[in-house]
């Protein structure tokens, strides 16, 4: 039905406003209509993680059969810490590709922190903690000045972290010294990406996440009733619930097996796993439930808009640069405890890696679309193509080419599904 | 006659040495729909600006509720309960109803969003405007059609509770039925007793819905009429500076 034709037979008043039936909430009916109303929201564009999650299976069988390897409990345990240094950087971009600007200093202002962090350790001989809260700092400084110049001073955010992107490699070369090199010694940082959780620990946490989401839906749930609006069937949830448990228990019991070759064993969820899901728990909580996340898609989708109902624009362009700076520091920190040394090239190379793993995953550049569990999403697809291609032994210019494809892929998916959500493939 | 709610005068404005606004009088009343008709650069949007508390008036008197009031910024004027819907709509495409319906002013508790209530209250609000054409109210705006939009950015009025309610261009972009539409969106809203002011260059429109025309002519008020009592040659004649009316300000 054409919209002129819905919009005419539906004018006719009423007699008395009050009376009538409620508008609906696409919460009614029961899992029939939820499944048909998800089916009509993907055709009409709002596709979101499911290219990414299709292209996850795709690839995961294509791997499987070309290498004996790749579905082992090893490459697996493997695939996980490969995979959360760019999970990191992908969730920290996320924060300021929703309001359409981006970050090409992400990496390297993780790198500076770092470097200072090491240095400070190494040399200084400062405690451990002091040092990584300086590395911290650091971050929310420099996300501060970006900031400033993008929120403020209104200077495009490409520039400004494109500055910053050279700049701040020439700062980790002067913390650093041409060709220095220090090793990371503090076992607690080597533990994040090297030690696992015990084994029981691996179930407690995937319990904690079952219990949360069973937590926050009844919850949401209550609220809803309390204000006297319908819920979806219940059924729904404890689908959702089994998903949860069902593939958090395949990945923590196969994290569970011995995946040791020698005599020692390895087993358990490695350390970074709780870490990274925690940070993503947190930020998807503060995106879709606190009135800064509402503000954030607000001034991604509509700046003027937001300003006008009385959102401080400037404000959350500049917390958004902040945030992503400091959770860079944390996807650097996680880099610098897999590979057990800090050097001057220390982020460079990672950030358009990042920004491909939000959009892989369905972040749209336009900003005003996605979420953090897209980019983790996206970056899973970019390690499983880079630890696959090397399973099979492929010369690393495969890998990086590849991982171009898909990029253009999944960027192309993003605007045609924005035209048919209503929008146009350039920017207006 | 009942009193105005808000009444401006001697309402001046000028950006530099061009004076826009040159002593207007204004008057709108609770329940009543008050159509601003003038040229292009009459001065149409800079009173409503000023209205808004966008941008200040130089000089003169607004009186609000009987009460002299100062309009200096945005937030003054939303305290007051005054709310403009612009031209652009100003809506996020990729949030949905109701979220663009509370935008700025969500309900929460517990430090996070009580959806059900924002839910609940968006029905509400469009269902007092007798909006039927919004399947839910959980919809993106990015899906809505035109008339649609501007429905939800005139339903917003009524979550703020606003009691003067401007409405710039309204039917600008807008085909037959869903101008239709509008119309009677308005009607409505203005039957919730709320003061509306809508500028449009449509004349139909503007006496289909209208109770009162002012007609501003380069930077003054040179009428103010009930629409009952004049006609649409008459408006044109004001609004052309080619007709000048003789009776007392309405």
């Amino acid at each position: 039905m054409s919209t002129a034709a819905r919009d005419a037979e539906t004018t006719e008043a009423s007699p008395d406003p009050i009376v009538g039936d409620m508008i609906g909430s696409g919460v009614e009916g029961g899992v029939g209509d939820q499944v048909r109303a998800y089916f009509q929201r993907l055709r009409g564009g709002e596709m979101g993680a499911l290219p990414a999650i299709g292209g996850l299976v795709v690839l995961a069988i294509l791997f499987a059969f070309l290498s004996p390897y790749f579905l082992t409990e090893r490459n697996f345990a493997n695939l996980l810490t490969q995979a959360a240094t760019l999970v990191m950087l992908g969730m920290a971009l996320v924060f300021v590709i929703l309001l359409g600007e981006i970050d090409l200093s992400a990496g390297v202002t993780g790198g500076v922190a770092m470097c200072a962090f090491i240095v400070l350790v190494d040399v200084a001989k400062w405690n451990t903690w002091v040092s990584l809260g300086v590395g911290f700092l650091i971050g929310i400084a420099t996300g501060a000045f970006i900031g400033f110049f993008v929120a403020r001073v209104g200077i495009p955010s490409f520039v400004v972290t494109l500055g910053l992107f050279l700049g701040f490699q020439g700062i980790e070369l002067i913390i650093i010294g041409n060709g220095g090199l220090y090793n990371v010694q503090d076992p607690a940082i080597l533990a994040i990406m090297n030690n696992n959780l015990p084994i029981w620990g691996g179930w407690v946490m995937l319990a904690i996440m079952v219990l949360i989401s069973i937590g926050t839906s009844f919850w949401d749930r209550r609220r809803r009733s309390t204000a006297g609006v319908p819920n979806r069937a219940v059924v729904l949830v404890w689908i959702k619930v089994l998903v949860v448990a069902v593939i958090g228990g395949i990945v923590v019991g196969l994290l569970s097996q011995n995946r040791g070759t020698g005599f020692i064993k390895v087993e358990g969820v490695p350390i970074v796993v709780p870490i990274t899901l925690a940070i993503l728990w947190i930020g998807t909580f503060v995106l879709d439930r606190t009135k800064y996340g509402r503000y954030l898609y607000a001034v991604g989708g509509n700046a003027e808009a937001a300003r006008r109902s009385g959102v401080n624009v400037i404000r959350i362009r500049w917390i958004a640069f902040i945030i992503c700076s400091f959770l860079a520091v944390v996807s650097q920190l996680f880099s610098i405890s897999k590979v057990g040394s800090v050097d001057p090239s220390a982020g460079v190379a990672i950030v358009l890696s990042g920004v491909a793993a939000a959009v892989v995953g369905g972040v749209s550049l336009f900003g005003g679309r996605g979420r953090l569990m897209h980019a983790a999403i996206g970056a899973v697809v970019i390690a499983v193509i880079t630890n696959g291609l090397g399973l099979l032994n492929l010369p690393a210019g495969v890998n990086y080419a590849v991982t171009g494809g898909v990029l253009i892929l999944a960027a192309t998916v993003d605007a045609v599904s924005r035209v048919r959500a209503g929008g146009s493939l350039v920017r207006h | 006659m009942d009193e105005p709610l808000i009444s401006l005068t001697g309402v001046k404005k000028s950006f530099g040495p061009v004076s826009v606004l040159r002593g207007v009088d204004l008057k709108a009343y609770p329940g009543k729909v008050t159509a601003l008709v003038g040229d292009n650069g009459a001065g149409k949007s800079t009173l409503i600006k000023g209205l808004a508390g966008v941008q200040p008036y130089d000089e003169g008197e607004v009186r609000f509720d009987g009460e002299t009031v100062t309009l200096h910024n945005p937030r003054e004027a939303s305290r007051l309960g005054i709310e403009v819907v612009y031209q652009d709509l100003a809506l996020a495409d990729n949030l949905d109803i109701v979220q663009n319906m509370f935008l700025g002013r969500e309900e929460t508790s517990w430090g996070t969003f009580d959806e059900g209530r924002m839910e609940l209250e968006t029905s509400k609000a469009l269902q007092q405007l007798s909006v039927r054409t919004v399947k839910s109210v959980r919809q993106k705006v990015a899906s809505l059609s035109g008339g649609q939009r501007q429905t939800v950015a005139i339903a917003r009025s009524v979550i703020n509770k606003s009691r003067l309610v401007i409405l710039d261009e309204p039917t600008a972009a807008l085909g037959v039925a869903q101008t239709e539409q509008v119309i009677n969106l308005v009607k409505r809203l203005a039957e919730q007793n709320v003061a509306v002011i809508i500028i449009s260059h449509n004349l139909a429109d503007v006496f289909k819905v209208a109770d009162f025309i002012s007609v501003l002519y380069l930077g003054q008020m040179v009428a103010s009429v009930k629409t009952v009592d004049t006609s649409y040659d008459d408006v044109v004649g004001y609004i052309t500076g080619s007709k000048t009316y003789t009776g007392e300000p309405a």
